[in-house]
């Protein structure tokens, strides 16, 4: 177990490298981010060349991108435009985000995993159909449409929620938000489990200890669904980092000043320090919450052993 | 009523929980103004450090429009260039300059305000070192090129043409003569700064101190900014209200709907989105009113293709092909109007506005448009690309939209198409490596309500905004010539002869003006926009 884990460390790094390396690289070619600095109208070169200087964007990528990584490992994300550290930024933005995060995955779980035990033990009723159509809609409706409708029926004609979220961004505010964001997976999570369990329902060992006359409850979750949950727990697993940088458009309806929203002003002023210093956590959230997900496997299933 | 119930709730709460001032004003106190109450307006993340020559958008320049105030103030509606800290400026040959400051100001944290808050401030703005954005605004001060020379470092900090004559007096030379330079002085990059912004630079930045009716009481970067009125500001000006809390919205879409279910009480920007409902939704609690920023297409002049004789006639033509009054009903619901000139409306006629001088050039004619463009050769290359950013604001529309306006009074399909831009950013990039082809998108928001301001920095030779380098003997020389002269009126005059030679050129195709736009709640009275389409805080009246 200690050896694998160090392996997949070890497999990080050069991941880690590369990602970064493109997202550097990607931001580079979209331009000089100074010239979108003064408005609508040329910097003064001068003014211009010392930003550059500042900012180190006069000296060859290759070298930027080594002085940066260089940085990086001593815990130094740079400078964004407007004079803030990154790190600053990340130290508001994280925990914001961290928070929908956590609401989200609450959902997925807590609702996507009943709804899916529900249905794949009811294969065929009404409930089932049911619940299948209600995913098929949730799926097949965009985020931002969801998010906006809410928006307008919860906080606006029914006043039940406040449309956009405060600067605090507190766990209840964030429960509409977190539902918005959690619907599209809950409704994957939903399927995911119902399959996983309908198969499973049918295998020997739920057999076996239905016919030991074990209590209908204790087959179901101890039996049944450990076994059900292992694509589940790889899909929820990857959506973990995918709800973090991916929060985009959900942020921007809430008004909710975290990782997305962040990267969404990055990207548009080109502020190469913010982009990439964001997606390079991301991509540690990422590889992390993998790796986690991997010795879940081992948690779940004892037949699964890594060595 | 419900909505109002919950302003007043999100009101309170913000002020709590700044700890800024108790939540003034029962519920059953209506009517009237409530000196005490904050109001909690709509805002952007500043771009640059809130410093003042630093900051060129309108974000930021909220911001410093409550905390400073300079030698002069433009009046929130006639635009006009009034005194405010000048208590007088004098000047016998348009050069040199001797400003008197009024006596009795200080900043908030009880610093006078002198003539050397002032020449510090003004030499920071230029020194190169300090990466000011805003330092060419000192260009025209003697000085200049040894601040900030174009190339090298340095020789020395400080602009030679300004000098300290006592504690309310100093003295400033041009390098050339320019009549109209005591009406800039309004721009906020010319405010004075206190001794801490230059010793504790760190902690200023984090928490700017001014001289305005208002002081910043909390400052969450990138959330929220809570200001409270100063109760010592001496000017006439005082704020009518107990605050402004600016709140950061992720969209300005988010900000409207936070208006309508009442928790926001000033909506600056009315997405365009929400153009079609905004009368039904807030009545007449919305402002729809001129500001100073005109549209144009500009041409790329350092192009062949653009630059020979006749082009002038397919650029005029151009024009013509642009129904520019179904545009701004369709696409813009009335929020623009349609140019006839390359200024503004804010000016004023006195200012320099002059509806019409377009003359026919500006008027949408088919038949006259095809005719033109035949004259003067065809479209260069059969086709013209219409270059702009597709990050901000609605400019694919409004682009598209012209390019079926061109293609139908041509009957042709492909005589025009859009040339989208990812970011701004790299929009600006091509611009300043000359990389256009054709026409592109050129805005342009005043910085101060003066005719000049919308001439010589858009089609001086190598101006520092011509971005088509546009270049034309008489424009520069009646340039010149309008700077120098004293009388307003006459130079005014000149300035529109000056338009009359960018006319005949079609140096650029004027679209449309601009206007400002603002929703705002029942608990508010007495909104308005300035000239530069920022809410005048300081007169609004909370209850």
């Amino acid at each position: 177990m200690g050896r694998y884990v160090i392996r997949r460390l070890l497999q990080m790094i050069p991941v880690f490298i590369g990602a970064t390396l493109l997202i550097f690289l990607m931001v580079n070619v979209m331009g000089d981010p100074i010239a979108g600095l003064c408005g609508d109208r040329e910097c003064d070169p001068a003014t211009a060349a010392q930003l550059q200087k500042e900012f180190g964007l006069d000296k060859p990528v290759w070298q930027q991108y080594l002085t940066y990584m260089g940085n990086v490992f001593t815990g130094d994300f740079g400078t964004a435009f407007n004079g803030q550290p990154v790190t600053e930024l990340m130290a508001t933005a994280f925990p914001v985000t961290i928070r929908l995060t956590i609401v989200a995955i609450v959902f997925e779980i807590v609702i996507g995993i009943t709804l899916g035990v529900v249905t794949g033990l009811r294969r065929g009723r009404p409930v089932d159909t049911g619940v299948l159509l209600l995913t098929l809609v949730v799926i097949s409706v965009p985020t931002f449409v969801t998010g906006l409708l809410l928006q307008l029926l919860l906080g606006v004609e029914w006043g039940w929620i406040k449309p956009s979220v405060s600067s605090e961004a507190t766990f209840g505010e964030l429960i509409v938000p977190g539902l918005v964001l959690a619907s599209v997976s809950l409704a994957y999570v939903t399927r995911l489990t119902r399959t996983s369990i309908a198969e499973n329902r049918r295998s020997d060992y739920v057999r076996t200890a239905v016919a030991k006359g074990l209590p209908r409850r204790r087959v179901v979750t101890r039996h049944l669904l450990r076994n059900s949950l292992i694509p589940v727990v790889t899909f929820i697993g990857t959506d973990i980092g995918a709800l973090m940088g991916g929060a985009i458009v959900t942020e921007r309806i809430f008004n909710i000043h975290g990782v997305g929203f962040q990267l969404y002003q990055g990207i548009l002023r080109q502020n190469t320090q913010t982009v990439v210093g964001f997606v390079t956590v991301l991509v540690l959230v990422f590889l992390v919450a993998n790796l986690l997900v991997d010795l879940l496997y081992a948690v779940l299933d004892p037949r699964i052993r890594y060595a | 009523m419900r909505g109002a119930t919950h302003a007043k709730w999100a009101a309170c709460a913000a002020a709590a929980a700044l700890a800024a001032t108790a939540c003034g004003g029962g519920g059953s106190d209506s009517g009237g103004g409530d000196g005490g109450a904050v109001l909690s307006s709509s805002w952007g993340d500043p771009q640059n450090p809130l410093e003042p020559a630093n900051t060129n958008e309108v974000q930021g320049g909220k911001v410093l429009d409550m905390i400073f105030r300079s030698l002069k103030k433009y009046n929130p509606e006639t635009g006009a260039a009034e005194d405010m800290l000048a208590e007088k400026i004098e000047t016998t040959d348009s050069q040199n300059f001797t400003i008197t400051v009024k006596d009795g100001w200080t900043f908030s944290n009880g610093e006078k305000v002198t003539s050397k808050s002032f020449v510090t401030a003004w030499n920071y703005a230029a020194s190169l070192k300090n990466n000011q954005k805003n330092a060419y605004f000192f260009e025209y001060i003697d000085g200049y090129a040894a601040a900030h020379p174009a190339s090298g470092s340095q020789t020395t900090d400080v602009l030679s043409g300004l000098k300290v004559v006592n504690d309310r007096t100093f003295t400033v030379k041009l390098k050339q003569k320019f009549s109209t330079f005591p009406d800039t002085l309004g721009y906020p990059a010319y405010a004075p700064l206190p001794q801490a912004f230059f010793t504790d630079h760190a902690n200023w930045v984090k928490k700017p101190i001014g001289n305005g009716p208002y002081t910043i009481d909390s400052y969450t970067k990138g959330s929220q900014m809570a200001l409270k009125k100063w109760d010592g500001y001496p000017g006439d000006d005082k704020a009518e209200n107990g605050g402004v809390t600016l709140k950061v919205y992720t969209d300005n879409n988010t900000a409207y709907t936070d208006l309508l279910a009442g928790n926001l009480d000033l909506v600056d920007d009315v997405p365009a989105a929400q153009l079609k409902n905004v009368k039904n939704d807030l009545g007449d609690r919305y402002l729809n009113t001129p500001a100073g920023i005109i549209q144009t297409l500009a041409f790329p002049f350092y192009d062949k293709k653009w630059n020979t004789t006749g082009s002038d006639k397919v650029r005029t033509g151009l024009s013509r092909a642009i129904d520019r009054k179904q545009i701004t009903e369709t696409i813009f619901q009335n929020t623009r109007t349609p140019a006839t000139d390359w200024t503004s409306p804010v000016l004023g006629e006195e200012g320099g506005f002059k509806e019409g001088l377009c003359g026919d050039a500006c008027e949408y004619d088919p038949a006259a448009a095809k005719k033109l463009i035949q004259e003067g050769g065809g479209l260069p290359g059969g086709q013209v690309k219409i270059t702009y950013n597709a990050d901000t604001g609605s400019h694919k529309q409004w682009v598209d939209a012209v390019c079926n306006s061109i293609n139908n009074a041509l009957d042709n399909d492909k005589a025009c198409v859009g040339n989208p831009v990812g970011t701004f950013a790299d929009f600006r990039t091509q611009i300043g490596d000359r990389k256009m082809t054709g026409p592109f998108r050129a805005g342009w928001q005043m910085d101060y309500p003066l005719i000049q301001n919308f001439l010589q920095p858009l089609y001086y030779t190598n101006a520092s905004s011509n971005d088509g380098k546009w270049s034309n003997k008489d424009f520069d020389k009646l340039v010149d010539q309008a700077n120098a002269e004293t009388d307003t009126a006459k130079a005014v005059e000149i300035f529109q002869q000056a338009e009359g030679v960018v006319r005949d050129n079609m140096a650029a195709i004027p679209l449309w003006y601009q206007n400002g736009s603002a929703g705002y709640s029942e608990r508010l009275s007495n909104v308005k926009l300035n000239p530069f389409s920022v809410p005048v805080y300081n007169e609004i009246k909370v209850s």
